[in-house]
């Protein structure tokens, strides 16, 4: 036998702050069960403000904590997570600030965002082993451009066309802020080649030259890759920066 | 093995190098439910020198629906890697609808919930291979459908699945002061003879339609006089067990976290055993 879902009835107003507390709801002594409804709502709606909180310090650091409780309330109202795993929620976050009509003036805020984003992702992939450098010098120099290379399962690449790497570092802990760079368009490169997270900033070129190789393409086409974008592309220190940051975890030869 | 904490990680190197006398810690399980990383790392630190308590707090054990398998099998995952001492879900449902609302929410006790829940600890048992520990919600609201109180309800689960119980006795306070029952009479319908573990926390306090006193089970704060006093009888009556301080949110250091715990562990020294007649 099937029993009644009162789960249907309790949970559209969890999230819902117009619709009434549910009908088969009751307190002792035929009390009203509006503010107790209210602390189930409640719960909901901060807890999960607060995990997005969580998984963003650096965007509500830029914003400030009412701007991005009001964000975050919009979103967890309009999309709840899906899993029981709090750490993978907030995936349509950032695209939710791109759209966010209060946020225009921010326009690298949604960058920042899907680097806060990778930074979770890194830190709780698999533990792999980041690939060696001398795996790669003992290749054969005729089969480098055939190559293909096994991206580590923390490695993440966010590209931005602000200064989303200086955004990032300088907001994501406490502290004083130091003054931005000029430069603009910066690409991240998110790691964990031994315990820790680290987020580092990717010469010209490697981020062409990255998302070929994450993609698929063989060392040769990738370099073209990159080389089509930024005619200086420096392959040999792109590929050192990458092997110590561990982006990669092993080496498979071309067929 | 019997008092304990949450474990924090902001916590772990105070813990590693100022560790409790035969503490233990809880982990919430949905926690560590990533594939690798620091997570794991430091809760494979932790286990190298102590009792491990898992916590469950997403399977939805009373939720109408069925029970999200790929969930059940992360969780039971989790119990073959860390072999701890103690596993603990709650009477409660977080899920609905393809929706995770991230909160332990309320049930009505009637036989068709009886059988559901009995059905659902059957599959984490089977799962686990091990007696689960169930603990008693803390709720703010009650259904027009129940037929039969939320101790009665809980001594037919134990009865009919072999569950143990994992008696909050916060969680006690709140709900008999929420529902204007007695906590007393609460803990005398209680089978406090399954009762395998014992949570305190500390609760805030709101106001309800009527303006009177609505107790949130918060986990932000000290556990309060009140809750001490009712853990003592509780303590009186059931001899030591394994005893923990939850504090989730508003965190303390790690000394006053363990001030807590340590101040379980001298009621339960002290408290000569009641035989009964």
């Amino acid at each position: 036998m099937c029993p009644p879902d009162y789960s249907a009835t309790f949970a559209p107003g969890l999230i819902r702050p117009q619709h009434p507390a549910p009908a088969h709801v009751v307190a002792h002594h035929g009390k009203g069960v509006v503010q107790r409804y209210n602390v189930y709502r409640n719960n909901v709606t901060v807890s999960l403000i607060q995990a997005l909180a969580d998984i963003y310090p650096a965007v509500q650091r830029i914003t400030g904590a009412e701007f991005f409780r009001a964000m975050a309330r919009f979103h967890v109202r309009a999309t709840p997570p899906a899993s029981p795993l709090l750490f993978e929620y907030g995936r349509g976050f950032p695209a939710f600030i791109a759209a966010y009509p209060y946020a225009q003036a921010l326009p690298w805020l949604a960058d920042v965002a899907r680097m806060e984003r990778a930074w979770l992702d890194a830190y709780h992939a698999a533990d792999r082993p980041a690939l060696d450098a001398h795996a790669l010098a003992a290749v054969d120099p005729a089969c480098l451009a055939t190559l293909h290379f096994e991206p580590h399962p923390a490695a993440r690449l966010v590209r931005s066309r602000y200064c989303a790497v200086a955004l990032f570092t300088q907001h994501r802990a406490e502290g004083a802020a130091a003054p931005l760079p000029a430069h603009a368009a910066e690409d991240a490169l998110i790691t964990r080649p031994e315990g820790e997270v680290i987020v580092s900033r990717l010469p010209a070129g490697g981020a062409a030259f990255l998302h070929a190789l994450l993609a698929g393409a063989p060392l040769g086409a990738a370099a073209n890759a990159a080389l089509d974008e930024v005619a200086s592309f420096d392959l040999g220190a792109n590929l050192a920066g990458m092997l110590s940051a561990g982006v990669f975890t092993a080496l498979r030869p071309g067929d | 093995m019997l008092a304990g904490t949450s474990f924090k990680h902001e916590h772990l190197c105070a813990i590693l190098t100022d560790p409790p006398q035969d503490g233990f810690f809880e982990v919430h399980a949905e926690n560590y439910m990533g594939a690798g990383g620091p997570p794991h790392r430091m809760l494979t630190a932790l286990r190298e020198h102590h009792a491990l308590s898992l916590h469950g707090v997403c399977l939805s054990i009373g939720g109408p629906g069925a029970l999200d398998q790929r969930h059940l099998a992360r969780f039971r995952d989790l119990v073959l890697r860390y072999q701890p001492a103690l596993v603990s879900e709650h009477l409660a449902w977080s899920s609905h609808g393809g929706t995770f609302f991230n909160d332990l929410l309320p049930l009505p006790y009637t036989h068709a919930t009886l059988e559901r829940v009995c059905e659902h600890i059957d599959q984490v048992q089977q799962a686990i291979g091990r007696p689960l520990l169930l603990e008693n919600p803390a709720t703010y609201v009650a259904f027009a459908s129940s037929t039969m109180s939320e101790a009665e309800f809980i001594a037919a689960v134990a009865r009919r699945t072999g569950c143990d119980l994992l008696l909050d006795v916060n969680n006690v306070f709140v709900s008999a002061t929420n529902h204007g029952y007695s906590a007393a009479d609460y803990l005398d319908a209680f089978p406090l003879e399954r009762v395998g573990e014992i949570h305190l926390a500390g609760h805030s306090e709101q106001r309800d339609d009527e303006g009177a006193l609505l107790l949130i089970d918060s986990h932000d704060r000290a556990v309060a006089p009140l809750v001490w006093d009712l853990y003592r009888t509780v303590i009186e009556r059931i001899g030591p067990t394994p005893t923990l301080i939850e504090w989730d949110s508003a965190l303390p250091d790690w000394p006053t976290l363990r001030a807590q715990a340590q101040a379980a562990r001298r009621i339960m020294c002290e408290e000569p055993r009641h035989v009964p007649a």
